[in-house]
């Protein structure tokens, strides 16, 4: 392809050049609005250069929900087409690269930020930390995560997207069959936002085996610091493997290397089992969290500490090892050996056990509680049996016998999106309303919550569960339309109505956000749900220094027991807080690393070795800078503390 | 920074421990990038394709000056940071020295190596085996030069700033970087050449 032929739209569209438009529209109009009002400083000092923790997870936050739009509108899409028979709204091509970054944005530009927004700003405070243990780390993290996504995002706008599924599977993925440049994007857009997954892992298992506050023992962490850890490990075993699985698909495509060809002695199947040796434990990575946040939500809003505190951490402990024995139940049906398919058969069902052990958990801990329906509790309830039948219908997959019939058809898009969307969103989105005021300072609006909640979870049922019959019924997925002699028209008529629901839904998130920042109180208690753990005892919004004294542990659920039991929390008195200066580095470093990336994608050697040079002097200018980091003095906290009327409150 | 004088140097901060920690957590993530290449070399070192099997190509001599260089190198980083235990900064930055320079003559050993498989037909495009061995050798071979030029920047700073705590630390964070590299070349000498000439 010659060289300017690379950067246009292999099939251009009406809808692509709108979007176009809409982006540069949007570009425009936020340079504009950010000059108008003279935030440059603002948006530069306070936020592109922090290195607070809290500021990185409100970072992530916002990055999270602006691609659940953009993957929403690619989901919408896919239903609106397949929605009546032999539709022509989107051609082939079209629907093969929506389905590939749909997959690819919802679970590495979606889910993962959304769990790094929440554990960013929930563990150091659960574990009454300064912050987490390399702030400077955190921010290459985010940015890095940032640039990665980018990257991947202008994919449809120059140059095209990858059209060969979100696993991208060789030889599908390989020059041949890829010609265009979307798999590069692919390819080189996760690995770099892998490699900030990958420091975030190793921040935050140094942070909670480190920073905890005194008398914090490993099993008097809160259940999601818990999860954190656990998540930590899986994401520091599991994301190297997706590093070298990614570099090799690079060089196959770059430099014409032979490790996935069909000829030459390439072996195709070791991507797929190197991506899935990462794939399978990655969607562990994005499980446990949201599981050790329906376990902050629920014992919350039960009024109850939670069920078997030990068996939870056990059973978390146990999937995350087996995380990493079921990846070859991807491929039960590309020609290994029966008895190969029997073991991994076996040890995936094996994990429905400690899945089990959570879900009795969180119904013994509701038992006898006394339940406050509010919209994070609603999303905790809701999540229990929708997430059950994600779980039985995977169980039936594992049966490698038959999964002869359900391999690759509607079935398994029902189940994955039955395990993911109540188990991963409906924990973000509750747990999202749950730390709101710990974040912003004021609550969100609970009646159009609840009506976001509702659209989502009927939504939902409509959305996916038609998709079981479908796929029975043998619907193949990635198809991008059907005839009408098939009969699935009407179910996924009605998926289609579903999927319009939980557009709406996403809708009234939004509007409840605008809503609430309009006209919510700003007078909120430090406390607004009579929580249990640690990160309520600070104010709301948190200082820059979290507390300013550092809290002293001694039970499980010491914030509940310093306001009900008598137990002091606050011993001493103010002293200097040593803080991380705010820097620029991070930023501009993964600036760089963008453009690197984008030359790469293009092939453009010359740029791309001044992208690298440009990495490697950022990284030396980091190892001779003297940064020391400045002090919070002890007036300057009394001032803070004084504001928000005093910390005295536990002492 | 609170000093504690009980302990050595390089672990005398808060930070300074934390920064170690980090680091070992960081070279678990090393094993496993490493662990998933070898894994896949040994799946592809069978599949030559048209191209020339290990045994064709590999040459003891080279290997062995390579094996030399890079094991003495993690000897003498060892005494380097002895010596700074010891407070002997003239010492420490000598040992440094050397052991770059032996990085250095690995470095070039490599090169060779590797322009003669080019010349005898083994390029990076071969095969899926020559494709796997460049890329494992290429990966080592990138982390022993980025830690050439990491070493020299330590090397300055120990120079210009004395040993301080953070300095302490950098060099010995450095010397564990190091050490892996040969325990990882280690398995290269072990499962990829020796078994590959047999």
């Amino acid at each position: 392809m010659g060289f300017f032929s690379r950067f246009l739209i292999p099939n251009p569209s009406p809808v692509i050049y709108s979007s176009m438009v809409a982006i540069g529209v949007t570009v425009l109009l936020i340079i504009v609005g950010l000059t108008h009002f003279k935030k440059w400083f603002h948006l530069w000092s306070g936020w592109l250069t922090t290195v607070d923790h809290k500021r990185i997870g409100i970072m992530y936050l916002i990055s999270a929900l602006l691609m659940l739009f953009r993957g929403g509108v690619d989901a919408v899409m896919m239903r609106a087409q397949l929605a009546v028979p032999d539709n022509k709204l989107l051609d082939s091509q079209h629907y093969n690269e929506i389905f590939s970054t749909h997959g690819v944005v919802m679970i590495l530009f979606m889910a993962m930020p959304y769990i790094m927004a929440l554990m960013n700003f929930v563990v150091p405070l659960q574990i009454g930390a300064r912050d987490v243990a390399f702030p400077r780390l955190n921010a290459i993290s985010f940015w890095l995560f940032f640039m990665g996504a980018m990257l991947f995002n202008i994919s449809f706008v120059i140059g095209g997207s990858p059209d060969a599924g979100w696993s991208s599977y060789f030889p599908l993925a390989g020059n041949e069959f890829s010609p265009h440049v979307g798999t590069n994007y692919y390819m080189i857009g996760i690995q770099i936002a892998g490699i900030g997954t990958l420091m975030t892992g190793i921040n935050f298992l140094t942070t909670i085996l480190k920073m905890r506050a005194p008398g914090m023992t490993l099993m008097k962490l809160p259940m999601f610091t818990w999860s954190s850890l656990v998540t930590s490990i899986i994401i520091i075993f599991a994301f190297p493997v997706l590093t070298v699985a990614l570099i090799m698909g690079t060089m196959d495509r770059l430099f014409a290397t032979k490790f996935f060809t069909i000829t030459d002695g390439g072996m195709d199947m070791l991507w797929a089992n190197l991506f899935w040796v990462w794939g399978h434990p990655e969607v562990y990575i994005l499980i446990l969290p949201a599981f050790g946040l329906f376990s902050e939500i629920i014992p919350t809003f039960s009024r109850r500490n939670l069920y078997g505190y030990r068996s939870m951490v056990a059973s978390m402990v146990f999937i995350s090892i087996y995380s990493f024995f079921v990846w070859t139940h991807h491929f039960f049906t590309m020609g290994q050996a029966a008895y190969v398919n029997s073991i991994f058969s076996i040890t995936t069902m094996v994990i429905a056990i400690p899945t089990g052990i959570k879900i009795f958990n969180w119904l013994f801990t509701m038992w006898k509680g006394r339940i406050r329906f509010t919209v994070p509790m609603l999303y905790s309830i809701g999540f229990i049996p929708l997430f059950t039948i994600g779980g039985v219908t995977g169980v039936m997959l594992a049966m490698s016998a038959a999964d002869y019939q359900y391999h690759n058809t509607m079935f398994l898009v029902a189940h994955f999106h039955n395990v993911i969307i109540p188990g991963v969103v409906f924990a973000v989105l509750g747990a999202g309303t749950y730390y709101w005021p710990k974040m912003f300072g004021f609550m969100l609006n609970e009646r159009i919550g609840k009506w976001a909640f509702w659209f989502l979870t009927i939504g939902f049922c409509l959305a996916f569960f038609p998709m079981y019959i479908t796929g029975l019924d043998g619907q193949a997925r990635r198809m991008y339309t059907f005839s009408e002699s098939t009969g699935f028209g009407p179910l996924n008529m009605i998926s289609f109505i579903g999927t319009a629901l939980m557009a709406i839904s996403f809708v009234l998130i939004v509007y409840t956000i605008y809503y609430s920042i309009r006209h919510a109180s700003r007078d909120v208690s430090d406390d607004p749900w009579d929580a249990r753990s640690l990160e309520w005892a600070t104010h709301n919004p948190v200082p820059e220094y979290n507390f300013a004294i550092i809290p002293q542990v001694n039970s499980r659920e010491t914030f509940w027991d310093a306001k009900y039991k008598g137990h002091e929390l606050f011993k001493g008195d103010y002293e200097k807080i040593h803080m991380p200066n705010n820097t620029g580095g991070p930023f501009i470093m993964s600036c760089i690393f963008f453009v690197f990336g984008f030359a790469l994608v293009f092939s453009i050697w010359f740029l791309a070795i001044i992208g690298l040079i440009g990495i490697f002097v950022c990284m030396a200018y980091r190892s001779f800078e003297i940064d020391h980091g400045h002090y919070i003095s002890v007036e300057e906290i009394k001032e803070t503390e004084a504001k928000f009327g005093g910390v005295s409150k536990w002492k | 920074m609170e000093i504690d004088h009980s302990q050595p140097l390089e672990y005398s901060t808060e930070q300074n421990r934390l920064n170690i920690l980090g680091f070992w957590i960081f070279l678990g993530a090393e094993i496993m990038l490493f662990g998933t290449l070898f894994a896949s070399y040994f799946t592809l070192v069978d599949r030559t394709g048209n191209g020339p099997i290990g045994a064709e190509i590999f040459e003891i001599t080279p290997v062995l000056a390579e094996t030399f260089l890079l094991l003495t190198s993690s000897f003498v980083i060892g005494l380097g940071i002895h010596a700074m235990r010891l407070g002997n900064k003239k010492a420490m930055l000598t040992f440094f020295v050397i052991t770059l320079l032996l990085g250095v003559g690995f470095i070039g050993f490599e090169i060779t190596e590797f322009i003669t498989y080019y010349r005898e037909g083994a390029t990076l495009q071969t095969s899926a085996f020559t494709s796997m061995l460049f890329t494992t050798l290429g990966t080592h071979g990138a982390h022993v030069t980025l830690g050439l030029f990491w070493g020299s920047f330590i090397i300055l700073q120990v120079k210009n700033r004395g040993l301080t705590p953070e300095t302490a630390n950098k060099s010995f964070i450095f010397s564990l970087y190091w050490h892996f590299l040969d325990i990882v070349w280690i398995f290269i000498f072990t499962f990829i050449y020796m078994k590959g000439m047999t």
